[in-house]
């Protein structure tokens, strides 16, 4: 097992412990799970696509904490800096936010759709439609004479 | 100092998921859900990712809850309690969560500078981007240049999300400009709304130009640019009327122009082949390779804002004259789609299922 | 221009999307689809002789080296895959123009085939590239041009297979970016060549199993590996005709390349299935996920939806070549990528056609089907044989190429359930036999399925048989990929 990293703050002595360095994951963690919960239990279709973007938007969260350097600004070079941020996740983060976005929007119309076709977007009144058709045309068995 | 404001941050963020998770009225987990957009956006900018807080603030906390809004007009602003996924949800979601935790442990902790990622690729970025490229903003060097096949492809997944809502919205007489009906009452009477947003919409557009042009110097770029020339858009849309707006940038026109940009980034890329070097190599275009880079990052850039601005005002149309039609009674017989269109057969298929 | 095919492959299905919407009638952009298809095809052909003659190719687009730029790798494994993808394309779009504009109200052709360039030039995408973040932009192209192609489909349950489709689909997605953004985060690259050569050393790092982990059951999600292919059935079954015959035929094909290239090339044989006891799970998922489909297959009364259903349990047979861990194992299931394909193309296009006549495919639809629609009847008969796995179609070849393979490890029991599966299939092809064949049709005045959608059926139907009996080309591609992907460490 590594040693921990010892973390050094500017103001403060060094700093050793594995929660200091990571406590930034952990509640994106935290985030990324309470975005995937709402997808799983909202009924909702609204719901849903909102907990969606809660658990996209947590997984750009962490990206760009990895970018993060101590002490460095942002990457746009000038004169007297030397420290920059790393550029490459926040170029992967922008494409991943116009996904989210692309994906929301398309969510968004087939909710309206649904709405306007079972009259409800709640998840519960749409799998009870879709059972009442089902159970209206029941499958033949097989070798059913004419 | 940065450690509380990031500590600050995280700690609203988790408050306003949490909230959101439990909120029933849905215009509030809308609003509530534009407020995390902000949050994030915040949180980026403390993390450094400027042009990263710029793009979350405008489609997090701007295009994310309006589309939202949208919907919620069309569908109901209550939500119904349902308690009975709890239990798969947690059992689906705490292996997910212990595997994240787990994986943590061997992290490079957080902020470090000798971290894997930023030892390797990035270091060629931040030295090199100014011999090879030579602009100040690294992140555009990256989005434009060096990965900008990536960035062909973002173009594209913004066009086929406003061609799947269009395939999703349009009217059943097809992509032509449908018939608009006369809608009373669709202005607003509320003259201070009207006053500023006359005053505001011409700033807006000139900032939208000033981003798409200085995203090589400071923050922004095609996308960023494109989003706020949009709502410039959707802004006078929402205050006049969608009549209004679309006498000024029919439907036509807009669906045109979202096609437009990514053949502009595309064609970019064709004349650095006819050129005879790869796909995307700007150097192609001028006999300076580094006036080529300028030349090619303008250019796609040029096309992406086309796109991203086209695509935006077009889901909104969509969206917007969808509160027009007539609405249904809920339903819940078998029914056929709720186009207004139906050939000959939905009405023999769904009645031959029986 | 021969230097640029590897991107030319991608970029004209990619810029023909948008120009569909300027080219506007209907009419002409089927046409433009078309021969867009026929050269994206004609790409195809020209790299896989390409990369058998010379070995692999590498494209830098940008003019950028890798690990700086994004670099596009072609080697046996896509070239083959390439190949698979735009021929199968080809096939159905012939057949598209007559399902469509019966299916489809004409106002909504042209986006559908703007959706379908997209799908397309994503699924191309996916498969040509070298570069991980890459991989996940040109996926969720091909994914939301999919979700919108589903819910053109007729049925109102179209939009809401698609609604789950979306939430299943974008969490996999999300679950393969968290994935390669834990590998970024140890090794500092994107490029899956340059990752390749940092794996090995921290192959004992919890961050990196974790990776593969969440790459891993994300593209399960696509793949529809049992129990993640829950969105399957109701996808296949709601979607228009042509664009079920389109996605059965191609994209699992296009997931179950991502998960070769991320266990072999990526993370490596020895990581993925000695490290880890993936070959057990494998093997296990897969003949459960057989059985399982299979016989929930057998009492669908849709007939699409069977197929969707036998679709899963094939996944299924392709996942426990992998799990098998040899080069012939693999060669079985890149084989059986490439039958799978022809056989689910030709059955569904076969379907396309019966639902062009008789608006439907229950198996109400398809009583006295052998009387009224001799050759429509005739192509799903084939092609039920080839699912089965009968001698002289390309069922057969994998079938036993996968026996083979489990019998050299020592694994009857393996062989063994493979037999038991395809026994299983014997069983909803019977019905569907039992039905056209010994009962009266309901109406006698149906007429054959239309030229237009019972040529191409029959075209990949024909060449069940075909391959089935010359095997040269395929087994010989396969043998070459397999051994390349055992062989070679990063190519």
């Amino acid at each position: 097992m590594p040693a921990p990293r010892i973390w050094r703050h500017s103001n403060r002595g060094p700093v050793n412990v594995l929660l200091a360095s990571h406590y930034n994951y952990w509640i994106v963690i935290a985030l990324m799970m309470i975005g995937l919960y709402m997808v799983i239990a909202q009924g909702n279709l609204v719901k849903k696509i909102i907990g969606l973007n809660i658990f996209q938007t947590s997984v750009f969260i962490f990206y760009i904490s990895v970018g993060k350097v101590d002490g460095a600004g942002a990457p746009i070079l000038s004169a007297g800096e030397t420290l920059y941020s790393n550029p490459l996740p926040h170029v992967l983060i922008l494409t991943a936010i116009v996904v989210g976005i692309a994906t929301t929007a398309l969510a968004l119309a087939l909710t309206i759709r649904i709405k306007r076709a079972y009259g409800s977007i709640e998840e519960r009144d749409i799998q009870a439609a879709e059972d009442k058709q089902d159970r209206a045309t029941p499958p033949l068995p097989v070798g059913q004479e004419q | 100092m940065e450690l509380l404001l990031d500590i600050a941050l995280l700690a609203l963020l988790l408050i306003t998921a949490i909230s959101i998770a439990g909120i029933k009225d849905l215009l509030a987990a809308a609003m509530l859900a534009g407020i995390y957009g902000l949050l994030s956006a915040g949180f980026f900018m403390t993390m450094g990712a400027v042009d990263v807080a710029f793009t979350e603030a405008a489609v997090g906390a701007g295009i994310s809850p309006l589309l939202i809004v949208l919907t919620l007009a069309l569908c109901g602003r209550q939500q119904r309690g349902d308690r009975q996924r709890a239990m798969l949800a947690l059992f689906l979601v705490l292996p997910v969560g212990a595997l994240l935790i787990v994986a943590t442990h061997d992290m490079p902790a957080f902020g470090a500078a000798d971290a894997p990622a930023q030892m390797h690729v990035a270091p060629h970025y931040i030295q090199q981007s100014m011999a090879e490229i030579g602009i100040p903003n690294i992140v555009t060097s990256v989005l434009a240049s060096y990965r900008g096949y990536d960035t062909f492809g973002e173009v594209v997944v913004i066009f086929t999300a406003g061609l799947g809502v269009l395939s999703l919205l349009m009217r059943s007489q097809g992509i032509d400009e449908p018939t608009v009906e006369p809608a009373p009452n669709a202005q607003s009477r509320d003259i201070v709304l009207r006053v500023i947003a006359k005053v505001l919409i011409a700033p807006i557009m000139l900032y939208a130009l000033y981003v798409q042009f200085h995203g090589e110097y400071g923050p922004g770029g095609g996308f960023q640019a494109g989003v706020i020339f949009a709502v410039g858009f959707i802004l006078y849309g929402l205050v006049f009327g969608l009549d209004a707006v679309r006498r000024v940038a029919s439907h036509g026109l807009v669906q045109f122009l979202s096609a437009v940009g990514v053949l502009i980034y595309g064609s970019v890329g064709l004349l650095s082949l006819a050129s005879g070097k790869s796909f995307l190599d700007y150097s192609a275009l001028a006999s300076n390779p580094v006036s080529g880079q300028h030349i090619g990052i303008i250019a796609i850039e040029l096309g992406v804002g086309i796109t991203v601005a086209a695509v935006m005002i077009m889901i909104f149309y969509l969206f917007a004259a969808q509160l027009r039609l007539q609405p249904r009674g809920p339903s819940l017989t078998p029914d056929h789609q709720g186009t207004d269109a139906g050939t000959a057969h939905l009405a023999s298929q769904q009645q031959g299922a029986g | 221009m021969l230097s640029h095919l590897p991107i030319l492959q991608v970029i004209l299905p990619l810029m023909a999307a948008p120009s569909c919407l300027i080219i506007r009638k209907a009419n002409l952009v089927w046409l433009f689809t078309l021969m867009v298809s026929f050269a994206a095809l004609a790409v195809s052909i020209l790299l896989l002789q390409q990369v058998h003659a010379s070995g692999p190719i590498s494209y830098q687009l940008g003019g950028w080296n890798a690990p700086w730029g994004i670099e596009y790798r072609i080697d046996l494994l896509n070239a083959w895959v390439l190949l698979i993808v735009t021929a199968l394309s080809s096939a159905v779009l012939t057949a598209a123009h007559t399902s469509v504009s019966r299916e489809l109200e004409a106002g909504r052709q042209t986006v559908f085939y703007t959706l379908y360039l997209l799908c397309f030039a994503g699924l191309l995408g996916i498969v040509a590239t070298g570069d991980a973040f890459n991989v996940f932009v040109f996926l969720e192209i091909s994914s939301l041009s999919t979700y919108a192609l589903i819910a053109l489909g007729r049925d109102r349950r179209a939009l809401w297979a698609s609604f789950q489709y979306l939430i299943m689909g974008t969490i996999g997605a999300t679950f393969i970016l968290i994935g390669i953004g834990f590998l970024y985060m140890m090794t500092g690259t994107l490029n899956m060549a340059d990752l390749a050569a940092h794996i090995p050393a921290l192959s004992e790092s919890t961050t990196v199993l974790a990776a593969f982990a969440f790459i891993f059951v994300g593209i399960c999600l696509k793949l529809a590996l049992f129990p993640l292919h829950l969105w399957l059935p109701n996808a296949y079954s709601c979607a228009p005709s042509i664009v079920t015959a389109f996605l059965a035929a191609t994209a699992t094909k296009v997931a179950l390349y991502l998960l070769l290239r991320f266990t072999f090339t990526v993370f490596g044989v020895d990581f993925s299935l000695s490290h880890l006891p993936l070959d057990t799970l494998l093997i296990g998922l897969g003949l459960v996920g057989v059985f399982a489909a299979s016989t929930v297959a057998i009492y669908q009364a849709n007939i699409k939806r069977m197929l969707a259903f036998s679709s899963v349990a094939q996944i299924g047979y392709m996942v426990v070549g992998i799990g098998i861990g040899t080069a012939t194992a693999l060669q079985a299931t890149l084989l059986h990528l490439f039958n799978h394909a022809l056989m689910k193309g030709g059955l569904f296009l076969a379907l396309a056609g019966l639902v062009y006549q008789l608006g439907g495919s229950r198996i109400e639809h398809f009583l006295g089907l052998g009387r009224t629609m001799p050759w429509t009847m005739a192509a799903i008969v084939v092609g039920g044989i080839s699912l089965i796995g009968m001698p002289l179609t390309v069922g057969f070849v994998s079938k036993w190429y996968l026996i083979a393979a489990a019998i050299e490890q020592q694994l009857w029991w393996v062989a063994v359930l493979v037999v038991l599966g395809s026994l299983l299939a014997v069983a909803y092809i019977w019905r569907l036999v039992e039905a056209a064949y010994f009962q009266r049709p309901v109406n006698d005045t149906v007429k054959e399925a239309p030229l237009g959608i019972l040529l191409p059926a029959w075209l990949l139907i024909a060449a069940n048989l075909y391959f089935g009996i010359d095997t040269r080309l395929p087994v010989e591609v396969t043998a070459a990929a397999a051994q390349f992907l055992f062989g070679g460490a990063a190519p």
